[in-house]
């Protein structure tokens, strides 16, 4: 280990010469980086929407979703590759799965909350127009918890590109092949430009959904800048006060 | 599978697996000593500003950017970034690199819980105190930090429960602890080690969490109001607030 210190302190941080000769592998990992990150994201989001519509349906059944989901996102990313090892082996699967996991938590939380927000008096308008109660969930609930939905979207998004870079060692990774390799063979070139570039995803998707945010819901830039769960609740309780009014 | 289970039971039956310093017990009281002493630290860096900012009510947007960065910047990336700068300013592998981006990880949840919690002490309390002519640093000491304790505590256990499991990443920029036999396990042939320490890991994790749940328990023995923290979850569901 010793060596790999004296070889990493010696040579300039970054060689540019060897960025230029790598951008095939830059647009490569890039879009396997972006893959396994929305299929992630997607297949969790399905899931996650899955177990909010039951949790919304039969109360009870949210406390142990909820811990099932906390439970998964309390294990550490490595050791869970590690346990998934003997049911799936290295590889994709193995990432895949670890990824969408982490997901659930995040997404179940916020689509709940989301739904848990929309003002009694809405649905109870709702049913009062005859809205049979499947329909009233796709057609006004859903729509009026976009804002908590979208911003469990971002977060996961966020948290998987970050543990995107960690599947590098169960073989996958995007961003994260250049930081295994640079770890590797003692070179410090692909370890910056790794982490660099899933910072810099990680950054840019968040600011993406910001906006995505702002298209989606314009009515709910109210509160305080950039907290969506706040600018959530304001969104509400100014609702409640104009009713009320 | 059942080879892998095998090779475990294997491993955890020989001798390896508890002496030594590749021994579970030393690799485990790395992992602990690590984590402690980076939560510590952001502690110590997160919590006084936080008290001081909540208590004057500025710094909302502040607060909102600490979390916000806090969670688009992977760990991950922090570690390996920081460990080339760690080797060229002679702080060497491991335990630098690992620890200082633990800090990073840990400050986050600290500081918005903290702030969140001094800034929302119950006006009524407030007033009582001004009342009772207590004076700026006396409202912080006697009614602010006591009401943002169980709010406090909560950053804390958040942190310590992450440290935890991000420490396992150390291993790749060589600081040796339970992370160490998941690395060099992927890529040899027996899994037992690596299996084995996976579970110690999680282990860990829970174990960790439930230390913080009982002190919170302890500390605070009235009860956490809901609405507060249902805030904080919102803005940072990071980790398994039971």
């Amino acid at each position: 280990m010793s060596g790999l210190g004296r070889v990493l302190a010696a040579e300039p941080l970054v060689d540019w010469s060897w960025v230029g000769d790598h951008t095939d592998d830059i647009w490569a990992n890039f879009w396997e980086h972006l893959q396994l990150t929305a299929l992630a994201v997607g297949i969790g989001f399905v899931i996650a929407l899955a177990m909010a519509l039951i949790a919304v349906r039969w109360r009870a059944a949210y406390g142990p979703l909820a811990a099932f989901c906390a439970a998964l996102y309390s294990v550490p990313s490595l050791a869970l590759f590690a346990i998934l090892l003997p049911f799936v082996g290295l590889g994709f699967d193995n990432a895949l799965i670890a990824l969408t996991g982490y997901t659930l938590l995040i997404l179940l939380r916020n689509i709940v909350t989301g739904l848990d927000g929309v003002p009694p008096a809405v649905r109870e308008a709702a049913d009062g127009m005859g809205y049979e109660r499947w329909r009233r969930v796709l057609r006004v609930d859903l729509p009026l918890a976009t804002p908590g939905i979208v911003a469990g979207l971002r977060i996961a998004t966020v948290t998987a590109i970050g543990l995107v870079t960690v599947t590098a060692l169960v073989g996958e990774g995007g961003f994260g092949r250049f930081i295994n390799d640079g770890l590797s063979r003692q070179f410090s070139t692909p370890i910056v430009l790794g982490a660099v570039l899933s910072v810099a995803l990680a950054i840019a998707c968040d600011v993406m959904f910001v906006l995505l945010e702002r298209l989606l819901v314009p009515w709910a830039r109210v509160g305080a800048p950039g907290d969506p769960g706040r600018r959530h609740l304001v969104r509400w309780s100014w609702h409640r006060r104009t009713a009320d009014a | 599978m059942p080879d892998i289970v095998r090779d475990m039971w294997d491993y955890l039956t020989s001798d390896a697996a508890w002496t030594g310093n590749r021994g579970l017990p030393a690799l485990t009281w790395a992992h602990v000593k690590l984590s402690l002493v980076a939560v510590v630290v952001a502690g110590v860096l997160a919590i006084p500003p936080a008290v001081v900012l909540g208590h004057v009510r500025r710094g909302a947007l502040l607060a909102v950017s600490v979390v916000n960065l806090g969670r688009a910047i992977p760990t991950f990336a922090i570690i390996v970034l920081i460990f080339p700068f760690s080797l060229r300013w002679g702080f060497g592998l491991g335990y630098w690199p690992t620890l200082i981006a633990l800090v990073f990880l840990s400050i986050p949840p600290i500081f918005i819980n903290t702030y969140t919690g001094v800034r929302e002490a119950p006006a009524d309390a407030l007033e009582a105190a001004r009342g009772m002519g207590m004076r700026g640093h006396q409202i912080v000491r006697e009614v602010e930090v006591p009401v943002a304790w169980p709010l406090i505590i909560t950053g804390l256990r958040i942190s310590a429960v992450q440290v935890v499991a991000t420490a396992t990443l150390g291993a790749l920029v060589g600081y040796r602890n339970l992370g160490t036999p998941i690395v060099q396990g992927f890529t040899q042939t027996n899994k037992g080690p690596l299996l084995a320490a996976a579970i110690a890991v999680v282990l860990l994790a829970l174990l960790t969490d439930a230390v913080f749940a009982w002190a919170e328990r302890r500390l605070v023995p009235w009860r956490r109001p809901a609405g507060r923290q249902a805030d904080v979850t919102i803005t940072a569901p990071q980790a398994a607030t039971a």
